[in-house]
């Protein structure tokens, strides 16, 4: 089955000294950079003396708050690695022209662009996404954590282990040259006999698990966890995008997880569902693909839209325009996202009628998309708005949004289309609205939520840099690439023969080193503001007047995130509760039940790891080890059957009053 | 929900009360959490249905379902799957009385069926592979196995999961957390039971047509 078993030894299956890349000075600089980075950091960790710390207060934890901000630092550190391989890219098409094959070999090239987009969207985006949702629903619907504390840390580990072992591929072996989304024939066993295709799969695999769980912890904690009077019609926006994006997440990875499974089936196996031979269709694995995959973009979109309703109703000091209309157009587009998947490919050619179907709903969902952003505008009207970081970034993302869903419409009217597919077209369509659509929406949340999170707000000058550069470096990086895409250039190409379009790549990567200075002013904008966290602090614990119960607590929060669960009587709840005259309870506090820390989480996901590894390299006596291990960790965990604790009522009284205490000091 | 006790809350400036004082117990999630996943996991079968309707009919000159598939095997191994979900309701019938010893007898029967359903396909899968009719042979092979053969994967799961359910109602008693563990095996067990059926239908019944 394998090309070359010959190749194979029982104890390393493919793995040898020659699966390290020494002959990639590029590979070599980098894998020198990551690792005198990575010792300095083990070194001031054990420096410092905060191993026990981090294992006991973070790794190990089960706080919704915690897996929170760990799985977005997780998004910052993929964003880093996501955005070298950009910058990659736009330096190499922009010199590799006239004869010049630019600095990066073909193979290499094509790792790149693949490995890009696997990481952008896989752990980048979904870490991002998956970390808000942890850290904000069980705050906005007034729950001590979600529904099931312990999936949350194991979703988080797996998320990771897929993270690490996309990066060991860069150093160890090679990853898929195939595109993010690896289609085969050419990711099948002939056309890619080594280990790349292998690296996506288990990574993939491992982090889907991750996924799928985390959307059923965060679904049954928004059906079950609710606070009391909380109807589903007074779920904070954020709320139901969040629980559309679950639902999506349910619906659609197990495509993914099967469909990939197939694939490993024709790689490992020799089984024929992709292939070109003994009956197998590869335009099949095209189809489910896309039936995950445009879920997969809402998934990512609609917590996004949610972040924009939550600081647009805050920093216009209004509720939300069109609260209903907000909630059926968020519904609407939860279905739709399940009845476009063709339009991803219109030239396989399934006939007009087929076609003209999937254009039309592709168009339709520009409807609802459309309703939102009447919404976020009359919200605006005759608003009183404040133009804090979070609401700039708001502004601009419509401004970008539109743009890109007006792309959208053009690429979804077929016989454009056929002009158009493959092209740069696409690629600045799908940055035009990731970019402008999650990325922003994901700045917004960052501004806006840092300060409940952490206790001091962001530092407003390198956040305004940050923002300037990231917009403008939007348009310059990729309205050239509408221009190209529409001359008929192709996506995924390493080098150019006509001269004339190369002023369009070099303004391109102008746009992307504008991007970079964006990226480095967000990270001084985290340095900065940490350094003067005494100024920038919080004391109240609603720093910007806000209106849903996340608010309603202190900055950060406590670990039981609420002494007394808040009882709710309107949308808007903690807009309410300001409006009637709250008064914060400082006495008659009781013990709180919460579930306990346990390791498991990190053993499991770190077996599956390994497993994955052993599978990658065919290491076979590893991977039965580290099964029969993985079963038996699982086994073992359901054993254990004191999984929860109270945090007695002195220690709520001390936190409470520490809070009193900060609240009469800053009044 | 929103009903308190006078004493237990505190009523802001208009008699309205915006927390509650006493511990809020949200109901149990873990069935709701389990029926999701279920769902999801019906998901990986449609998808492997949907690749068997596609290339159910793909023989690549190889031989089809009609010449290969043997109605009476496959009907006892219906017949094992289903009374193995009675068995499992006997069970849970058993559990509701609390009666942990017959609970458990039934429980071990309902493993034994299992294990018979699985012993049966794997004999089904061997004979096949023996007659060269393996999973690489063609592309209705390939779906074939793999639709039945995860199917199999999950009963043999399924039993590995009611073996220490079983330890561990044995060790602690019916508890409320066993109770819960057993409520969730069993709709997983059932949930098989229908999956079953869709296959004995879809790729049995109608591949010997």
């Amino acid at each position: 089955m394998t090309p070359n078993p010959a190749s194979e030894s029982v104890l390393f299956g493919k793995l040898s000294l020659a699966a390290i890349p020494l002959h990639e000075p590029i590979l070599l600089a980098t894998f020198a950079v990551v690792a005198i980075g990575g010792v300095a950091v083990l070194g001031a960790l054990t420096y410092y003396r905060v191993w026990g710390w981090l294992w006991r207060d973070w790794l190990t934890s089960i706080d919704h708050k915690k897996i929170g901000i760990m799985y977005m630092i997780l998004g910052v550190i993929m964003l880093l690695r996501g955005f070298s391989d950009a910058i990659m890219m736009r330096l190499q098409q922009a010199i590799a022209f006239g004869g010049s094959e630019g600095y990066l070999p073909p193979h290499h090239y094509d790792q790149i662009f693949t490995a890009h987009g696997v990481i952008m969207i896989f752990f980048v985006a979904m870490p991002f996404i998956t970390g808000m949702m942890n850290y904000i629903v069980p705050l906005q619907i007034g729950a001590r954590d979600v529904a099931f504390p312990f999936l949350n840390n194991f979703s988080f580990w797996m998320t990771t282990g897929g993270a690490v072992l996309v990066m060991m591929s860069l150093f160890v072996g090679e990853f898929a040259a195939t595109g993010w989304l690896a289609y085969p024939p050419l990711s099948g066993i002939e056309s890619s006999p080594t280990v790349g295709v292998d690296y996506y799969i288990w990574a993939l695999q491992v982090a889907g698990v991750g996924t799928l769980l985390s959307g059923v912890n965060l679904i049954a904690t928004i059906v079950k966890m609710r606070a009391p009077g909380m109807t589903m019609m007074r779920l904070p926006i954020f709320v139901w995008t969040a629980l559309c994006s679950n639902i999506l997440i349910v619906a659609s990875f197990p495509v993914l997880t099967a469909t990939l499974a197939l694939l490993s089936a024709d790689r490992y196996l020799g089984t024929a569902f992709f292939t070109n031979d003994f009956g197998g269709s590869a335009m099949m694995y095209v189809n489910l693909i896309w039936i995950w995959g445009h879920p997969e973009v809402y998934i990512l979109i609609l917590p996004a839209f949610g972040i924009f309703s939550e600081v647009t109703a805050t920093y216009c000091g209004k509720r939300l325009f069109g609260y209903a209309s907000m909630v059926y157009a968020t519904v609407v587009i939860t279905i739709l996202s399940y009845l476009v998947w063709l339009h991803h490919f219109f030239t396989m050619g399934s006939g007009a009628s087929v076609n003209s179907f999937f254009g039309i709903t592709t168009m339709i969902i520009s409807i609802p998309t459309g309703a939102k952003i009447f919404n976020w505008l009359f919200t605006m009207y005759r608003g009183r708005i404040r133009f804090e970081l979070p609401m700039m970034w708001t502004v601009s993302f419509m401004v970008t949004f539109v743009i890109g869903g007006m792309t959208g419409v053009l690429l979804a009217v077929p016989p454009a289309d056929f002009v158009l597919h493959n092209s740069l077209f696409l690629i600045a369509h799908f940055h035009n609205v990731i970019i402008g659509g999650v990325l922003f929406g994901l700045f917004a949340g960052i501004a806006y939520w840092f300060p409940k999170a952490f206790g001091f707000k962001l530092n407003t000058f390198w956040g305004t840099i940050s923002f300037w550069c990231w917009t403008i470096g939007f348009y310059v990086a990729f309205m050239p690439l509408y221009v190209l895409g529409l001359m008929g250039v192709t996506r995924r190409l390493s080098k150019f023969d006509d001269p004339s379009l190369q002023i369009w790549f070099v303004i391109a990567a102008l746009g992307a080193g504008l991007i970079a200075i964006g990226i480095a002013s967000f990270l001084i904008q985290i340095y900065v503001s940490f350094r003067d966290r005494e100024a920038l602090t919080d004391t109240t614990g609603d720093p910007w007047d806000g209106r849903t119960l996340e608010w309603s607590t202190s900055s950060p929060p406590p670990a039981y995130n609420f002494a007394f669960t808040p009882v709710v009587h309107d949308l808007d709840a903690w807009h309410d509760m300001k409006k009637r005259g709250y008064v914060r309870p400082t006495d008659g506090f009781i013990p709180i039940h919460m579930p306990k820390n346990t390791g498991a989480g990190v053993v499991l996901a770190g077996i599956s790891t390994l497993l994955g590894f052993a599978l990658i390299w065919h290491i076979w006596w590893l991977a039965g080890l580290s099964f029969v291990a993985l079963i038996a960790t699982a086994i073992g965990h359901t054993f254990n059957y004191s999984r929860d604790f109270h945090i007695p009522a002195s220690d709520v009284v001390m936190t409470e009053n520490e809070r009193t205490r900060l609240l009469g000091a800053g009044a | 929900m929103t009903a308190q006790a006078p004493a237990s809350t505190v009523p802001a400036d208009d008699g309205v009360n915006f927390y509650t004082r006493e511990e809020h117990h949200p109901e149990n999630g873990t069935l709701l959490g389990f029926w999701i996943y279920l769902m999801s996991d019906c998901l990986i079968f449609a998808v492997l249905f949907a690749c068997y309707g596609v290339l159910g009919r793909s023989y690549a000159a190889g031989p089809s379902g009609a010449d290969l598939f043997d109605l009476k095997l496959v009907a006892l191994n219906t017949l094992f799957l289903l009374l193995s979900s009675i068995t499992y309701g006997f069970a849970m019938l058993e559990m509701a009385k609390n009666r942990t010893a017959t609970t458990l007898l039934w429980l071990g029967v309902t493993g034994f069926f299992g294990l018979c359903f699985l012993s049966v396909e794997l004999y089904e899968f061997h004979h096949l592979i023996e007659e060269g009719a393996t999973p690489q042979r063609s592309a209705f092979l390939s779906s074939f196995f793999t639709l039945v053969g995860t199917h199999g994967l999950h009963v043999t799961f399924g039993s590995i999961w009611l073996v220490t359910l079983m330890v561990q109602v044995a060790r602690l008693g019916l508890t409320a957390e066993n109770k819960r563990r057993l409520m969730c095996l069993s709709m997983f067990w059932h949930f098989l039971d229908v999956v079953w059926i869709g296959v004995f239908t879809f790729v049995y019944l109608m591949g010997t047509l």
